[in-house]
């Protein structure tokens, strides 16, 4: 496989304060890849290091067959990134730092920064001093995918957006995979992650805990689930997947293996669902689980 | 109506963030005082010495316009503190407008207020804790100052009139400045509009000095809180209840911030922002037309104020001639070498504090590598396919370049408007080089803030305490006697004074090397070190 990122045991310390811990990344080209972790694991200090910006204590990087701290400038034509925290020259339109960004990468599409700007609805008019958060992410969104680059670099870059503009970015990175670009996605919501990615790594303390495809990664995700039914459930206790059941008059409350979902939903059906509520399993259940799993084994 | 909840916090946030800010004004301004003061003490032993000066500055009305009048020429505090008191009071009205804006707009423009705001702070709090650490620090150097005074000899009555005038008119331009924040969305146009009013009301009472009797300025200046200060007249007749006027303005000027501060939305400014381009011009495709396009607003600001300056100074200098208006006097300017002596002394003086504020103008263009390092903007230009060095470069070329045009502008208009009061054309050739020949000391204080920027990203703010040390050497360090190896310190020392002294290529030479050196020290060391923020 041809391989767009690849990090080896990266260590970055800020002062007395270790960042990263050995970390272990390998994004293949072509991928959309999940990089998932609690604010604080290290996220926004890798993609610094793959971008040059920053310069790791020990470790080997390659991204794009390049070394980002002495060949920075040559790989950034190849590469676009979108910070986390978004600054803009106040003085400046949204329309103006969209073509400067542009033009210092290397040239943007102008048919796709007119697509963007109608689809993330963006004024580019406006002074960016005026932007909210939301419209300073979209303008470096912009900047970065009408550029026509190999990999995208981006640091939770749904964080301000709205939940319609958000289903926009997700359908747009969704078109960038089938035209082959590599995006590395960082994100510290399970459900964002697991909806766009073909593979994620799960960082935690500035090392990978995980890495492989969120379905090979069922075996440690739950969903919880509620239900209140037509009738009294029996025969719940001991069905394989189910855990924590709780049952109270006609609600039943318990947690659910993915693979065993499909079984019990059936059997609820039955029964006589009047509601239903149901959480997908969150980052935090994840590594709950993970180290549960990694302490019994 | 007012929500202040918070305010405490707000200011304690602010005295942190200003720790060494505030001590610097207040050790510039009382020090700066008390050594003028002493210094006229051993000057003007006599009362005609003191008439005599009072007499050389009231009759030329170029000083007038720049320093107001001496109203008893016979007081000692009078005549020896005349170069501060409009001069100070100007300067604190600066010091007031910056740290107002610097804690609210700029604040907010940043979206750090937004973060405060979502924690327990009233609306009202931020400008509240802004005044309250603005107003303070004024009381702080007026007090200090007065106190200084005493100490050095003069009367205690006129001692506290001088302080409190400088006081008040620092806090009318604190509530000034805090309308200002009120009305824009940026707070460079804030601090625009805060210090454009504050060079309209220094000209408004030049106008009413100079066309008012050697009693009474005309009705202009009494239109000026700058003027209300000058009219306490400390030390001639300490009118302490002039201190209404600006007391009065300050309190009804804030009323008004916070009656506009209560009607808008936390991040929007009364006046619109225009809408502007939906595509960059051709100019936005390099960091250095980036770097002009940031920088280009202030720098005309400067040009503006650089003709001014230079003009005064050309004036001046023709005047200097027409101050001897007591035989006395003449004869001592005979003895000292003629006027021509005298005036190019005077024209390399003004030279020398011009070439202080052109390198003031070129450290604000270098840190602005540090505020873009700290915003996260170097960070996304970096992360385009552009050099550090380049980047890098764009601003130190509008530092350097910047400074060089000044340079240029100052001389230029300084020997033009002389060359038409005397009619002597071939005097602006000698002023543009009385002007340039300091383009090294500026160049070296331009290197040394990049090279701040290098090595100690973080400290770089500490460029403006070189600066200022630097300013206090040149100017006290003789008055204080300070052996000539630290006086040598300052990069200005080496300079020759033009007009009047011989001109030395070798310590231009060194100088240009160091400034080189420090540069490609900083550039060096930026691109070996980890972009920091905050
Ligand atoms: N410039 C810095 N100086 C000191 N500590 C830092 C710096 N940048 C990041 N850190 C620390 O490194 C750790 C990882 O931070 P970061 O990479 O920003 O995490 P994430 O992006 O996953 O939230 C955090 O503990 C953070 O406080
Ligand atoms: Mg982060």
């Amino acid at each position: 496989m041809n391989m767009a990122i690849i990090a080896t045991g990266l260590v970055k310390n800020f002062g007395s304060a270790r960042a990263l811990d050995g970390l272990d990344l390998a994004v293949a080209a072509g991928e959309v890849h999940g990089f998932l972790g609690p604010n604080g694991a290290g996220k926004s200090t890798t993609l610094r290091i793959l971008l040059g910006l920053l310069k790791a204590d020990s470790g080997a990087v390659t991204v794009l067959g390049g070394n980002p701290w002495t060949d920075a400038v040559e790989l950034h034509r190849r590469m676009a990134y979108v910070p986390g925290d978004v600054a803009l020259w106040p003085s400046l339109t949204g329309g103006e730092v969209i073509d400067l960004l542009g033009r210092l990468r290397g040239g943007l599409n102008p048919t796709r920064r007119k697509d963007l700007l109608d689809r993330f609805d963006l004024d580019p008019t406006k002074k960016t001093r005026a932007y909210s958060k939301g419209n300073r992410q979209k303008v470096a969104l912009i900047a970065a995918l009408a550029s026509d680059v190999e990999l995208l670099l981006l640091d939770e870059p749904t964080a301000g957006l709205d939940p319609l503009m958000e289903s926009s970015f997700r359908e747009y990175i969704r078109e960038e995979r089938v035209q082959g670009r590599t995006v590395l996605l960082s994100s510290h919501i399970l459900a964002e992650a697991e909806a766009l990615s073909d593979r994620v790594s799960i960082i935690r303390n500035g090392r990978i805990v995980e890495t492989g495809s969120l379905a090979q990664m069922r075996h440690v995700t739950r969903t919880s689930l509620t239900a209140t039914l037509r009738g009294v459930p029996d025969g719940f206790t001991g069905l394989p997947g189910l855990h924590n059941l709780a049952v109270d008059g006609t609600t039943l409350t318990c947690e659910v293996d993915a693979v065993a979902l499909d079984g019990l939903l059936s059997r609820l059906a039955s029964i006589g669902v009047v509601s239903l509520s149901c959480q997908p399993p969150t980052l935090e259940d994840l590594f709950l689980r993970h180290y549960a799993s990694t302490t019994t084994s | 109506m007012i929500g202040v909840a918070g305010t405490r916090a707000l200011i304690r946030l602010a005295l942190r963030r200003d720790r060494v800010l505030l001590p610097v004004w207040v050790v510039v301004m009382v020090g700066m005082t008390a050594a003028t003061s002493s210094a006229g003490r051993d000057l003007f032993t006599t009362v005609t010495s003191r008439i005599d000066a009072a007499a050389a500055i009231n009759g030329s009305p170029s000083f007038v316009a720049m320093l107001g009048r001496i109203y008893d020429p016979t007081s000692l505090g009078n005549t020896s503190l005349i170069k501060l008191t409009t001069f100070g009071a100007a300067t604190l009205g600066v010091v007031a407008s910056m740290l107002v804006v610097r804690h609210t707009r700029r604040e907010e423009e940043n979206g750090r207020l937004e973060l405060l705001g979502a924690a327990v702070v009233g609306r009202q709090a931020a400008l509240a804790a802004a005044l309250i650490v603005t107003l303070g620090t004024m009381l702080v150097i007026g007090a200090l100052t007065s106190l200084a005074l005493v100490a050095t000899g003069l009367p205690t009555g006129g001692a506290w009139a001088f302080g409190m005038a400088w006081a008040a008119t620092g806090m009318t331009f604190a509530a000034i400045a805090a309308v200002a924040a009120q009305l824009t969305m940026s707070a460079r146009s804030a601090n625009a509009i805060a210090l454009g009013s504050l060079g309209l009301f220094y000209a408004l009472r030049a106008i009413g000095d100079t066309v008012g009797t050697a009693d009474e300025p005309a009705i202009w200046s009494w239109l000026s809180p700058i003027g209300w200060g000058q009219q306490v007249r400390a030390f001639a007749g300490d009118r302490v209840g002039v201190l209404g006027y600006p007391i009065g303005a300050t309190v009804v000027i804030l009323a008004v911030a916070f009656v506009l501060a209560s009607r808008r939305d936390l991040g929007a400014g009364l006046l619109p922002d225009r809408a502007g381009a939906p595509m960059a011009p051709p100019s936005l495709t390099t960091p250095l037309g980036l770097a002009w396009r940031l920088q280009r607003g202030p720098f005309l600001g400067w040009v503006v104020g650089y003709l001014m300056l230079g003009f005064l100074t050309g004036n001046l200098a023709a005047s200097v001639g027409s101050f001897a208006s007591t035989d006395q006097l003449r004869d001592l300017i005979r003895r000292l070498g003629g006027t021509q002596v005298l005036t190019d002394a005077f024209v390399a003086y003004m030279f020398g504090f011009t070439a202080c504020l052109t390198a003031a103008y070129s450290i604000t263009v270098a840190l602005r590598l540090r505020a873009e390092e700290e915003s996260g903007l170097a960070e996304q230009m970096l992360a385009t396919s552009v050099h550090r060095r380049t980047w890098l470069a764009s601003h130190v070329t509008i530092a350097v370049g910047g400074a060089t045009v000044l340079s240029l502008v100052a001389g230029l208009s300084a020997g033009i408007a002389n060359a038409m009061r005397t009619g002597v054309g071939s005097d602006v050739a000698g002023a543009v080089a009385a002007s340039v020949v300091y383009l090294p000391a500026i160049w070296v204080i331009t290197g040394l803030a990049v090279a701040l920027f290098g090595y100690l990203p973080r400290a770089s703010s500490s460029a403006w305490g070189v600066l200022v040390a630097i300013f206090l050497l040149d100017e006290l360090g003789a008055l204080l006697g300070l052996p000539v190896w630290a006086r040598d310190l300052s990069p200005f020392a080496h300079i020759p004074r033009l007009p009047g002294n011989a001109m030395t290529w070798t310590p231009l030479v060194i100088l240009t090397a160091l400034a080189l050196g420090l540069l490609a020290a900083g550039v060096l060391r930026f691109r070996r070190r980890d972009l920091t923020t905050a």
